[in-house]
């Protein structure tokens, strides 16, 4: 049977994506923020995931206004790197796992989670540099990915509560596929930031660490935030957070932190990150 | 499910937000040439006919003449009023060769050299910024 063996979250700053491609992880300016996934490029080597489940959000990359889907579920063979404006990033061709795509889709419908299903598309460094943080610059990602697309965009995204149990629900799915694989699910995006307007460059430590130590243990506070809340406290973007608790959802009950990082500033953005073990 | 929440309630707060245009269905509106305006630039074909003739290109998309205005200035607080999106606007400041750090600066009213200063101590507090009403 699939089981799911860990939790990461992280923010996936294009910039960072730059710094890796670029070379300059060493400078002073980015070393602090590179420094505390150190730890987990070694246990992800030890880890040796088959798949992630990597939910993250497009930037008007594979979706534009035309359409706009709330949660989508990318089933294809595999998911190349978009052109973002400024040529693609040099990084391996996605491969996914439709296999375990398509079981997951349906066993979400059947769960109620009306999901829309994606059988080609570009990814954006929205899930290109989780990969790059976790796994540096291999020729080929060391495992299958399955994105899963959320619209943190447009208003109004779907609620924490909402996120969390659509975890609870791939749990359950992955539960059932009876291939025996080790998947791991990822959040990504955040922590707190703001991109836009005169308020601009908003950073809230304190609540972006209160989230943090709320992801670990047996509570389930974190899923009853009111987005009021994101958007006042941790700037517009820190919206982006929703998308950690699809992760924490699907560890179940609780959860036992294996490892945490948090700094400020990467370009406009509070970087967090964390791996966890459900318990 | 958490009970109903006030749809109206609910996007009354999203405008009590000091200094920030939170993306609504009303912005999204607004905004929907002007943002498919912005993706087309995605496409290296598209930029160079953009670069050449900056105003022409324009002329191709059902964008107002207020929206086509902020556009040439780069104004980018004016055109998150007008319903540009900054995932979307972000295709014409890079395709000027800019980052999101040199962009948003100018959201900010500060110059460059401050707001990346700012970023390094740590960046902008919440304190009195989070609600127009509450004053707090």
């Amino acid at each position: 049977m699939a089981r799911i063996t860990a939790g990461v979250a992280c923010s996936h700053i294009p910039a960072l994506g730059v710094a890796v491609d670029l070379g300059k992880t060493e400078e002073a300016y980015w070393a602090p923020a590179f420094a505390g996934f150190e730890w987990t490029r070694n246990w992800e080597k030890a880890a040796k995931p088959d798949v992630v489940i990597l939910v993250y959000n497009d930037h008007a990359t594979a979706f534009d206004m035309k359409i706009i889907p709330t949660f989508a579920i990318g089933c294809a063979e595999e998911f190349k790197p978009a052109d973002e404006g400024w040529g693609p990033r040099k990084v391996p061709v996605v491969k996914g796992h439709p296999d375990l795509a398509w079981h997951i889709a349906q066993s979400l419908i059947l769960d109620e989670f009306d999901m829309t299903i994606i059988n080609e598309m570009d990814v954006d460094h929205g899930l290109t540099v989780p990969l790059s943080m976790m796994f540096g610059q291999p020729d080929e990602w060391p495992c299958k990915v399955i994105p899963l697309a959320v619209n943190v965009v447009t208003y109004p995204p779907p609620s924490g509560n909402r996120c969390w149990a659509l975890g609870e629900a791939i749990a359950r799915a992955v539960e059932s596929f009876p291939e025996d694989l080790n998947v791991q699910v990822w959040g990504t995006g955040g922590m707190s930031h703001q991109l836009q307007g005169p308020r601009a460059g908003l950073i809230n430590a304190e609540w972006d660490n209160r989230f943090l130590d709320g992801l670990t243990g047996d509570s389930d506070a974190l899923r009853y935030i009111p987005h009021i809340e994101y958007l006042r406290e941790t700037g517009s973007e820190g919206i982006e957070m929703v998308m950690w608790l699809v992760m924490r959802g699907a560890l179940g009950a609780a959860t036992r932190m294996l490892h945490r990082h948090y700094h400020v500033p990467a370009s406009n953005t509070a970087v967090g990150h964390i791996v966890l073990e459900p318990i | 499910m958490t009970g109903p929440t006030d749809i109206h309630n609910y996007l009354a707060e999203l405008e009590d937000i000091p200094g920030t245009r939170v993306f609504t269905a009303a912005r999204a509106r607004r905004g929907y040439h002007l943002n498919q305006f912005a993706m087309s630039l995605m496409k290296a074909e598209n930029r160079e006919r953009w670069k050449a003739d900056e105003r022409a290109y324009l002329d191709e998309w059902k964008l107002d003449e207020e929206q086509k205005q902020a556009v040439l200035d780069r104004d980018y607080n004016r055109l998150l009023d007008l319903g540009g999106n900054i995932y979307f606007l972000a295709k014409v400041f890079s395709t000027d060769g800019k980052s999101f750090l040199q962009a948003v600066s100018t959201m900010s009213g500060m110059s460059l050299e401050d707001y990346s200063a700012m970023m390094i101590a740590g960046g902008r507090s919440p304190e009195g910024l989070r609600s127009i009403k509450g004053d707090n």
